[in-house]
């Protein structure tokens, strides 16, 4: 027992910097997936027939595949057919941010679609142009209200970011691993390795229960709990 | 005319993508039908295996979890929560290894099926169990004090007025999370389960058919995903009660 846990004390900066790497893994991911997120929906709401179209295939494409069977077509054909020489970790952070885009913009849609078509009209006919209008009267709103459902977008993205071990990118999981192959304690370690996801998971829905206590507009929104 | 695309083709590009992409396709025609489809094929059996094993057990669990936290003991809904919270909070790959690697060091040895089988039960059922705890408490508490009052013991109440009510409401979340199971099962490859997922790797590697296996796979789950999703949304439809069954309130959403 006590070899156990010194296993896991001894590895401990190791797994800290697996840690970092998975932080930064969702982070990034969650930005990806929140600009190609709004990007998408504009095309979806307001673009020509052909976006709407494109819009349609990409959300279908990255909600129809799993995690594991994306991650090994972009890093294993899809890069290296095209040419392009990612290391792992760049290929998890485009696959997660990619495939997060897609579930992002279906909450960013609900909630745009959530508001009254009048605020696209009055804003036209006070002078704006349709962009200025979508910029600053369309998206401070409907961000706001999006954000209950774009919460959930971290721990979704927190557990799947574990899959990129199978293509080898050393985040937690994979350090976990490489440490238990060293030592040989799988239990005890797997066990570390969970409660730390699970940690890191509450902890921050909890930064994000702050912050969206902060951005709220007291009543505002606060009916348009769920967008999704 | 065909050596000038050829030409292309070897030095990139776009037009030379798409000539490479079907050059290698149609080359590969046998490739496809003596080797990969099949191999696909007995893939699609087990996962098929998995999710059908997966569904009912996850969804039974998930509803004693969600009956135990809304109307059980103080202890009990405690117990309930924590498993919850645990299994929703750890990856499902991280509880696959804890399965397949950690518990034969304890002594237990489930093997690679086994181990996939129970770890996506564990985590259906504690996402199905939000959705099912959702869904009991939208049903107003006059409901089963109106039951009590009629003589059903408090089990009776739950089971024969709240439960049937709130399965209604509880659908839509309870069927998306069978298209996410659909989808997670593709993790059993990790636990070494020969699924759909775990046949293509090993193809692509025997044959460093990469493209192939994985673009082969990628229909495979699509035209899979999407039949469900149709499946699913007739049966919302032939259960939805107009006005009635709506949205219930926050759930999560899963994978």
């Amino acid at each position: 027992m006590f070899e156990s846990i010194s296993a896991v004390t001894n590895s401990a900066g190791y797994l800290l910097e697996g840690v970092g790497v998975t932080l930064l893994l969702v982070g990034l991911s969650l930005l990806i997936g929140f600009v190609c997120g709004i990007i998408l929906t504009l095309g979806q709401v307001y673009g020509p027939r052909f976006a709407r179209w494109f819009v349609g295939i990409y959300v279908w494409f990255f909600r129809g595949l799993p995690n594991i069977v994306l991650l090994f077509l972009f890093y294993f054909a899809l890069f290296p057919f095209m040419g392009l020489d990612l290391p792992a970790f760049g290929v998890a952070v485009v696959v997660l941010g990619l495939r997060s885009a897609a579930y992002q913009s279906q909450i960013f849609r609900g909630a745009i679609q959530s508001l009254s078509e009048g605020q696209m009209l009055a804003a036209r006919s006070l002078g704006m142009t349709k962009w200025q209008a979508i910029r600053s009267i369309i998206l401070p709103q409907s961000l706001r209200l999006s954000l209950p459902g774009w919460a959930n977008e971290y721990p979704v993205l927190l557990t799947d970011s574990s899959v990129a071990y199978v293509i080898g990118v050393a985040e937690l999981l994979t350090r976990t691993s490489q440490v238990i192959s060293r030592t040989g304690e799988p239990m005890i370690l797997y066990l570390t390795c969970a409660i730390v996801f699970i940690l890191l998971n509450y902890g921050g829905m909890m930064i994000i229960q702050y912050v969206e206590k902060k951005v709220r507009i007291p009543g505002f929104g606060n009916n348009e709990a769920e967008c999704l | 005319m065909t050596d000038s695309i050829n030409a292309t083709g070897a030095d990139g590009g776009l037009g030379g993508f798409f000539q490479n992409l079907t050059d290698s396709i149609i080359s590969q025609i046998p490739f496809w039908q003596d080797v990969l489809l099949p191999a696909l094929w007995d893939g699609l059996w087990v996962t098929m295996q998995l999710v059908v094993m997966t569904a009912p057990l996850g969804f039974l669990l998930g509803l004693l979890i969600a009956v135990s936290r809304v109307y059980g003991s103080a202890p009990v809904k405690w117990l309930a929560q924590l498993y919850v919270i645990f299994f929703r909070g750890c990856p499902l790959l991280v509880l696959l290894f804890i399965l397949y690697f950690g518990l034969p060091s304890v002594g237990i040895v489930l093997g690679s099926f086994m181990s996939a089988l129970v770890g996506f039960i564990l985590c259906n059922s504690a996402y199905n169990s939000e959705y099912l705890r959702g869904a009991l408490q939208s049903i107003k508490r006059g409901q089963l004090l109106a039951a009590r009052s009629l003589g059903m013991t408090k089990m009776q109440g739950v089971m024969y007025v709240v439960v049937p009510q709130a399965l209604r409401r509880a659908l839509p979340g309870v069927s998306n999370e069978f298209i996410y199971l659909i989808k997670y099962s593709s993790l059993a490859y990790v636990v070494a389960v020969i699924e759909l997922t775990g046949a293509a790797k090993i193809i692509a590697s025997k044959y460093f058919m990469y493209f192939e296996a994985f673009a082969a796979v990628g229909i495979f789950y699509l035209v899979i995903v999407t039949i469900a999703t149709i499946g699913i949304h007739r049966l919302e439809m032939k259960y939805a009660i107009p006005g009635v069954s709506g949205a219930v309130g926050k759930v999560s959403k899963g994978h």
